[in-house]
């Protein structure tokens, strides 16, 4: 498979090795060591990381400023960018701007409601939606294209993703949905968390059978559970979240001080299993406020040491 | 139809109380029929505002009246001289009638006595729900006869995002998820295979994006 970026990212997925990707949250501040720190935990154990944009509304320290952050320690980004808050004016600027950094990956989303969040009195923008925001990247990149059709001096190099969840609604239009994005121009794929692990084999079915697993790269979402509060919660308050109740029993029947590990163990041996679904093409290990364990899931998953490229 | 909801009483009092002569006046056409500042609307919230008045101990003399429709000149007509009499008109029409019945009034204050909220139907008594937001640009063709643009808290083109869940929408479960209504009458009409089809970058010129909208229609003008 030939690359057409200088993305590490792409560079391992078209060696044929599984990825491993990760993320951190930029902070509700300025320090850039809250940064930094988490990203000198992780970042010998995975390929990429994703630094998420505003994630549930809340409002934090911007996303390019914080995956240039990490580009300044010699890390890989992936800039994760929502249509939520951001005209195409500012999308395509703020594209520019990362590409100036040479940032070569970036993930398309439209982003949590603003009701989540701590402005939920304000607006939300939406000028494009996440499918089109990947048409924006690509036509920026392949054709050196502004929207308006003027020529970008110098375009983007950017890996192109998105974000899937086969386990939101309707299920029937889950693949046609992956196929829309893949047509859109979606060239690797970070999942939604994955508990329900037989529902993802049946998607990643409907995915091979349409051939797409070829077209575009996917990386399985895999977030562990600190204890059984948080698999209720996850389970009950979030969105479009499938967690089976046999994962919120394991956790519960689980004496308290040992749920954390517990929660670790369910992830590794996700990974396992997930490693033999054909089409998944590696993982993106979303530890929430729990970076430190990354490490752990990815020697214990046998994914360590990450290759060099 | 144009939906509105009538402001709390203590707003509407904050506006009025050191006024002297008060006309209430309701719009009979889209605010009647959500029961919000029709004629009848207008003599209920007279009637409220007067043992307000009175409660208070404030002389304030509040009248009601109400033509058909507070956004054409012709049913003024019979108005004006109602119109005349107080030194401040509370409109309970939509923000149309509002400001069409202050260009009237020349100096006069008018307020607002209702809050307009959207443009939409009559689900079923006392149920109104939004369907359109005038966006300039309807794609209700291709969207199976539902509007995305009205109907998603995102107003996603090529949707339903990550957050639908059970046919409902991530930021109320009590609000049904416009993609998923869109794939369920896509799929009814036989056309499911027109979900994959990539919805082009709306323009939203047409939109308030684009600024203040008109429209000529110079062989009806005179």
């Amino acid at each position: 498979m030939s690359v057409k970026t200088p993305s590490k990212l792409e560079m391992i997925l078209s060696k044929g090795h599984l990825a491993v990707t990760s993320e951190c949250g930029p902070p509700r501040g300025s320090d850039p060591e809250a940064i930094t720190k988490k990203a000198e935990l992780i970042k010998d154990y995975v390929d990429a990381i994703n630094i998420t944009d505003n994630q549930t509304s809340m409002t934090r320290m911007c996303s390019l400023a914080a995956c240039i952050r990490l580009k300044q320690m010699g890390l890989e980004p992936v800039l994760q960018m929502v249509t939520r808050d951001r005209n195409r004016i500012a999308l395509q600027s703020d594209i520019l701007g990362a590409a100036s950094f040479d940032i070569n990956n970036i993930l398309c989303l439209s982003g949590d409601h603003q009701s989540f969040g701590d402005c939920a009195k304000g607006q939300n923008v939406h000028d494009i939606d996440s499918m089109q925001l990947i048409q924006t990247v690509r036509r920026m990149r392949d054709d050196g294209k502004f929207l308006g059709g003027d020529d970008i001096a110098r375009p983007p190099r950017m890996f192109v993703g998105a974000a899937a969840n086969p386990f939101a609604d309707p299920f029937e239009i889950r693949v046609p949905r992956l196929a829309k994005k893949v047509n859109a121009g979606a060239e690797f794929i970070q999942t939604q968390c994955i508990y329900n692990l037989d529902k993802f084999e049946e998607w990643m079915k409907g995915v091979r059978d349409r051939g797409l697993h070829e077209k575009v790269a996917i990386l399985a979402g895999l977030t562990p559970m600190k204890s059984a509060g948080m698999a209720k919660y996850m389970k009950n308050r979030v969105p479009g979240m499938d967690v089976p109740d046999a994962i919120v029993k394991r956790l519960s029947d689980t004496p308290k001080e040992k749920q954390a590990d517990e929660g670790i163990k369910i992830c590794v041996e996700s990974i396992q299993r997930l490693k033999e679904v054909p089409g998944v093409k590696g993982f993106h290990i979303m530890a929430i406020e729990w970076e430190e364990k990354v490490p752990e899931i990815v020697e214990k998953a046998g994914l360590y040491p990450r290759p060099e490229v | 139809m144009i939906v509105g909801d009538q402001k709390p009483l203590e707003e509407i009092w904050e506006m009025i109380k050191n006024q002297k002569k008060v006309l209430v006046f309701g719009c009979n056409t889209c605010v009647a029929v959500c029961h919000t500042g029709g004629n009848k609307e207008a003599e209920i919230l007279g009637s409220m505002l007067r043992m307000k008045a009175k409660q208070e101990g404030v002389d304030i003399d509040i009248k009601d009246s109400g033509i058909e429709r507070q956004c054409e000149h012709e049913f003024y007509e019979k108005a004006m001289e109602t119109l005349e009499w107080p030194d401040v008109v509370l409109s309970i029409a939509c923000g149309v009638g509002v400001q069409f019945t202050a260009e009237k009034l020349g100096n006069k204050p008018v307020l607002p006595g209702l809050n307009t909220t959207f443009m939409g139907s009559v689900d079923s008594p006392g149920l109104f729900t939004e369907k359109c937001q005038g966006c300039g640009q309807c794609i209700l063709a291709e969207t199976g006869g539902i509007c995305p643009v009205s109907r998603c808290a995102k107003r996603v083109m090529n949707g339903p995002c990550g957050g639908s869940t059970k046919g409902k929408c991530e930021i109320n479960k009590e609000l049904d998820c416009a993609w998923q209504l869109i794939v369920d009458r896509l799929k009814a009409l036989g056309r499911l295979d027109d979900y994959e089809k990539l919805a082009p970058i709306k323009d939203w010129s047409n939109e308030r994006s684009g600024g203040p909208r008109k429209i000529v229609r110079e062989d009806l003008q005179v």
